[in-house]
């Protein structure tokens, strides 16, 4: 009775046991498929890929290590909203308990801090690794454009999240960044042509970024949903439709004879 | 402290580091695969990975993702047990900052300011970029290459785009994470920043070299000539080569997949030109317009 395998196999005849895992894993074809396309996570994989996709030297895991850099961010990004208010009045003195009062919430913030940039770094290196295996070519045009707008999605994510801490890194370099916007051609008050369309500074491209002529209080709530949900859901959905094109367009590309 | 050192060490810039080393590690990786499969195919054999067959997806592929996602999330751990996030003093949108400078991967963009006015350099050039990235699979009509490392056969691509990637984007990255202080002026990695350093650099506009005033009407004539001379050849240019050379492909190709490539491959080389006109010869507007200046 206390053979550790008598007890292994009292749980697995357990009916708890038996309603979550249905079934033995058996080492069979018919069991090493059933684990993949019976597990919602795993499923998104075919039964059986080709040897170069698990050979580390072709595609050096830069997609997936990205796709798992944001769900760390989006984990440690998660906790870190129970512990702030975008506000102006709120957000600095917030950090400041993160640091100071909050229980691990130093390496909390570090945490994603860190991945944000790590995440910025392995995407632009899947580019380039997608780019030099000429894997963008025919059937996988359009799956590379989800990519590139993917990449700059990555970028508008991590700098709506530089203004959050409200401090004057955060506050110059949205500055910086939002300035670009009033000199769009058009749409922004300092670019060429826009007292064409009667622009001013309080209804061109800039004011629609922070919510007013300047960066303040609105700026800070519009970087926060921005950077919370909006591009997080938009991301979110053109994941799956990059992730499901890489299976419909033949799964990881593969040279041809 | 060395300010060599001070400065790598900065918390927000060690990330740049990685990048460096990862980038350059993966750099290597992808052209030492390439040249080996060049090798292959010059002597007719088959490139890595073309006689592959399939193998279960379990285990060995959710094996190897769990093993790298923790790796990723040992080495995440690590760099935030050893490193702190950094927070600054509190915003005051009275105290700028010299140089305020934007986040790291938008630096390259904030570098082309000193070339371009804004307009160019934060708005419309950041959207070719966007447009150019999109466009590649469907203006690159070469099939060979497709799904191993290559690179004699896809030369051009190759060259042209890691001439973006490598020097446009993350030359000038490092470039202005490292190389710029106050007044964005070029700082060694070994010089103290110095707040009182006022450079004295007269620049010029491209018809003042020739003694005509740039705001004027033949200055503005001249100005016009100069760059819609360099679009309109740099679009016909390469044409008559082709037409030359290689017609059969400029058949192939067609008019529309010309224009779209020669035109971002004019604009992308009009940041080097441009880079070398301002540093060079110091000069600042090529073409000045009541409207915009170039």
């Amino acid at each position: 009775m206390n053979n550790p395998t008598d007890i292994k196999e009292r749980v697995k005849k357990n009916i708890i046991w038996k309603s979550i895992f249905r079934r033995d894993y058996r080492n069979t074809v018919r069991d090493r498929a059933q684990a993949i396309f019976g597990n919602v996570f795993l499923h998104l994989h075919p039964v059986q890929v080709r040897e170069g996709a698990v050979k580390l030297r072709f595609t050096w895991g830069m997609g997936g290590i990205t796709f798992f850099a944001f769900i760390i961010l989006v984990i440690t990004g998660v906790v870190l909203m129970f512990y702030y208010h975008p506000s102006v009045s709120q957000a600095y003195s917030d950090i400041k308990d993160l640091e100071f009062q909050v229980p691990f919430g130093v390496i909390l913030r570090n945490l994603h801090r860190w991945g944000a940039h790590f995440m910025v770094i392995v995407v632009m290196i899947h580019m380039f690794r997608v780019f030099m295996t000429g894997s963008y070519k025919a059937p996988r045009q359009f799956n590379w454009g989800v990519g590139v707008i993917l990449l700059v999605l990555t970028f508008m994510l991590s700098f709506t999240g530089y203004l959050t801490p409200w401090d004057q890194l955060g506050f110059w370099a949205i500055t910086v960044g939002t300035n670009m916007g009033a000199a769009t051609p058009l749409l922004g008050y300092q670019g060429p042509f826009s007292e064409f369309l009667h622009i001013t500074p309080f209804n061109d491209v800039r004011f629609a970024l922070l919510g007013g002529s300047r960066v303040a209080d609105n700026a800070l709530l519009r970087a926060y949903i921005w950077h919370c949900v909006a591009i997080p859901l938009v991301s979110v959905i053109l994941m799956f439709v990059h992730f499901w094109r890489v299976r419909k367009d033949g799964g990881i590309s593969k040279p041809h004879k | 402290m060395n300010p060599f050192i001070e400065i790598i060490t900065q918390p927000d810039n060690i990330a740049i580091v990685i990048m460096v080393i990862l980038v350059s590690f993966f750099t290597v990786w992808a052209f030492q695969q390439a040249f080996q499969n060049d090798k292959l195919i010059a002597v007719g054999q088959p490139v890595d990975g073309e006689n592959e067959g399939l193998v279960d997806t379990f285990k060995p592929l959710v094996r190897i993702e769990l093993i790298i996602a923790l790796a990723v999330m040992v080495f995440l751990t690590f760099w935030s047990i050893v490193v702190d996030a950094p927070l600054e003093e509190i915003a005051n949108p009275t105290l700028t900052p010299n140089p305020a400078k934007a986040p790291w991967y938008f630096l390259g963009l904030q570098e082309l300011l000193v070339y371009f006015d804004p307009w160019l350099a934060g708005v419309v050039l950041p959207s070719l970029i966007i447009v150019g990235l999109m466009a590649i699979p469907y203006i690159d009509i070469n099939p060979k290459g497709n799904g191993y490392y290559s690179f004699e056969e896809r030369k051009f691509a190759i060259i042209t785009f890691s001439f973006g990637f490598f020097i446009l984007w993350l030359l000038l990255i490092v470039i202005g994470v490292f190389f710029r202080g106050p007044g964005w002026l070029w700082y060694w990695p070994w010089q103290e920043w110095d707040h009182a350093r006022v450079v004295f650099e007269p620049t010029r506009d491209f018809s003042t070299v020739f003694g005509i005033d740039s705001r004027s009407l033949p200055g503005f004539i001249l100005g016009a000539i100069v760059v819609n001379g360099y679009l309109i050849g740099g679009m016909i240019a390469p044409y008559k080569y082709l037409k030359k050379k290689m017609p059969e492909f400029l058949k192939e190709f067609g008019m529309i997949r010309y224009i779209v490539t020669t035109s971002l491959f004019i604009t992308m080389m009009s940041i080097p030109i441009k880079m070398v006109l301002r540093l060079v010869f110091l000069i600042k507007y090529i073409w000045i317009t009541p409207w915009f200046n170039v």
